[in-house]
């Protein structure tokens, strides 16, 4: 599903160059629940955002349902964006000026579809989530849990084979985190591609794989191989182990 | 995509009224003080003669005597009689007319109406081809009429039903100064904006009623009006075939470049074969200039109002600039809402054309209220004391134009931030959020 190969981001200013990732090369296959730890400043998030396609990465290989996404226009990155992937924000992101229907709507209307098939799709999501009732609703009369699962609707109206969270329990509280997660695992168990970047290890202890982030080098912890081949990534991997 | 723009934009503009109104309010300003000033300068420096202008012009020989000449100096933009009706017999172009304004007293055979004067015009038989009148009813008189000094006259609608209740009056007589003349033709309305082809007797505005053969007004002694230059002794007949005075306008039509081109070597030949029988003294001088360019000669366009448009031009450029700035902040304040779209499938030129349609929606709602306010503008523009001030009025070319400059603005106002907001980084927006 997802297939990164030697990926490195650098950013560049013009005195300094940061390495943010280091040839880091993450797959996660089809029907996967996936959890992306990492100390702040490791790299998650940028890995976040190149496989959300929202920024593009400087080298290696990065594979998308098949589709290699180097060299791709800022069109055919968002209709990929729009079809493939699911995004839920730590801090929900809904449009505070337009009701929960209206929010839902957002992708759906990127993606062109009818009237009456987003009418559905909305309803659907909204229905799954348990929100159908307040789609008239605004998102400032929700608690957090109740924004964080219109957030998840809205990602999934859309059906897209992956979804992508950052820190989606971040702001929530325990027991609306618990609430959110197995939603997530529900649509996980649907057959929705499900990672998830997080702090927190009770989280990531509800995954089906671990993957470890540090200074842009990634580990697969669950599986304790290296995902990268350079010899200072094995050294890395072999302090991630010792720590 | 569109409707789901607009209604964006509605959204988003509802979001801020203040911010709105500010907007709006500028556009409106702008576009009301410009098209205020630009509807003046259309009514003014208009084509009297669309599609034809070009092929019609004035002619200006130098008669005048030696005396005072500086070389490089125009010639009088007035004619002669000598030289008209020469030029006239000549029949060098492909039509030629010369006239003057005069007035006349009506003495009308209707019960209950008391003689009256009208302002006319003395000319030849081409003027009314050549100048595309509209007749009602009858024709011009023809050129046998002109060479008769026939008894006949064209008179406008106007005038045909005052005097007898009608337009279909050809065939009628009317009288004056105790001559009777026979209505040969009628004219529907026609004001030509600017009064060019004489503007010795007011620019605009100005409504001729009757219409007599040249050489019949000077039989009957017609009275004159519009100026006159005199440079030598002419026996106390100013009017007189050989008075040194030039106070008439002659006007040809020559229908191709090459024509002009001919003709104006033919007033050279004329001005030279003139200095050689001695009634000319300076060397020749001959202009001839198409109806625009003797327009722009004449300056006709009042240079207070073209100094009013630039001020309001730039005004609406003040106008534009603040709302560059006002639509740069609204829509960089909504950077969050950009980059959660741009995460759920937005791309740049989506959100490029959502801002690009809320700024023209500023631009509808501005060029409404500017419309007004040019309403409003051209209302005060009547009040003025001008001869055009009557002519001030919107027609629908400027209606139009009101609307094409509103949304041009405003889009061309919402270009740069609606590029600068769709190059917003999503990725940072939505960790910032």
């Amino acid at each position: 599903m997802l297939k990164m190969k030697d990926v490195t981001k650098v950013y560049r200013t013009a005195m300094v160059e940061t390495h943010a990732l280091r040839e880091l090369s993450i797959e996660v296959r089809e029907g996967e629940f996936v959890a992306v730890t990492g100390p702040s400043g490791s790299g998650k998030t940028t890995f976040l955002n190149i496989a959300g396609l929202l920024e593009e990465h400087t080298g290696g290989q990065y594979t998308l349902d098949g589709v290699d996404v180097k060299g791709l226009g800022d069109r055919d990155r968002s209709k990929l964006r729009n079809e493939k992937i699911g995004f839920v924000f730590q801090s929900f992101n809904l449009i505070p000026d337009l009701n929960l229907f209206d929010n839902v709507d957002v992708p759906l209307r990127y993606r062109g579809f009818a009237r009456g098939d987003r009418k559905a799709r909305i309803e659907k999501a909204l229905e799954r989530v348990g929100l159908a009732s307040r789609m008239r609703h605004y998102p400032a009369e929700l608690s957090g849990g109740q924004q964080q699962r219109v957030a998840i609707a809205r990602a999934i109206a859309g059906d897209p084979k992956l979804l992508l969270a950052d820190e989606p329990t971040g702001n929530l509280d325990s027991a609306m985190a618990r609430e959110v997660m197995q939603l997530l695992e529900e649509l996980n168990a649907q057959g929705t591609v499900v990672v998830i970047v997080t702090h927190d290890p009770e989280i990531a202890a509800r995954t089906q794989r671990n993957i470890h982030i540090v200074d842009g080098v990634a580990t697969d912890l669950d599986r304790g191989t290296s995902l990268v081949k350079t010899p200072a990534t094995v050294k890395k991997i072999e302090e991630v182990r010792a720590s | 995509m569109i409707g789901y723009y607009l209604d964006l934009a509605r959204r988003s503009l509802r979001r801020n009224v203040a911010l709105t109104v500010l907007m709006i309010l500028a556009i409106a300003f702008g576009v009301g003080a410009s098209m205020t000033t630009l509807t003046v300068m259309h009514v003014l420096g208009s084509d009297p003669l669309p599609g034809k202008s070009q092929h019609v012009y004035a002619v200006q020989l130098e008669p005048r005597q030696a005396r005072g000449y500086t070389p490089g100096e125009q010639p009088p933009w007035q004619m002669t009689r000598f030289d008209s009706e020469a030029l006239w017999k000549a029949k060098k172009a492909d039509r030629q007319a010369f006239m003057t304004g005069g007035n006349a007293a009506l003495e009308p055979q209707r019960a209950g109406l008391s003689p009256f004067f009208v302002e006319g015009r003395w000319t030849t038989a081409d003027f009314f081809p050549m100048f595309r009148v509209p007749f009602l009813a009858g024709g011009p008189w023809s050129e046998q009429d002109d060479l008769s000094s026939a008894r006949v006259a064209v008179i406008a609608k106007s005038l045909a039903e005052k005097l007898f209740g009608t337009v279909d009056a050809v065939g009628k007589t009317i009288r004056t100064e105790k001559h009777e003349l026979r209505i040969v033709g009628v004219i529907d309305a026609w004001t030509p904006t600017p009064h060019f082809y004489d503007l010795s007797t007011g620019s605009y505005g100005v409504t001729e009623l009757l219409y007599v053969p040249f050489s019949t007004s000077i039989e009957l002694k017609l009275d004159r009006s519009g100026s006159m230059n005199c440079w030598g002794d002419h026996d106390g007949d100013s009017t007189a075939l050989n008075a040194p005075c030039d106070w008439l306008q002659m006007w040809v039509e020559l229908d191709s470049p090459a024509k002009a081109d001919a003709y104006r070597d033919y007033l050279v030949a004329y001005s030279t074969e003139q200095r050689k029988a001695g009634r000319f003294q300076r060397p020749p001088n001959v202009r001839l200039r198409d109806v625009m360019e003797w327009l722009e000669y004449r300056k006709v366009v009042d240079q207070d109002a073209k100094l009013q448009m630039y001020v309001a031009l730039g005004f609406l450029i003040v106008c534009l600039v603040n709302t560059v700035g006002l639509l740069l902040t609204k829509f960089l304040r909504r950077s969050s809402e950009i980059g959660v779209r741009r995460a759920l499938g937005a791309s740049k030129r989506s959100i490029f054309m959502q801002l690009l349609i809320e700024a023209g929606s500023i631009g509808v709602i501005g060029g409404l209220l500017g419309l007004g306010l040019a309403y409003l503008g051209l209302w005060a523009v009547r009040q003025m004391p001008a001869d055009y001030a009557e002519l001030a009025r919107l027609d629908s070319e400027m209606l139009l134009t009101t609307f094409a400059l509103a949304i041009a603005s405003s889009l061309l106002a919402g270009l740069l931030p609606a590029w600068r907001a769709c190059q917003i980084t999503p990725a940072i927006q939505l960790k910032s959020h």
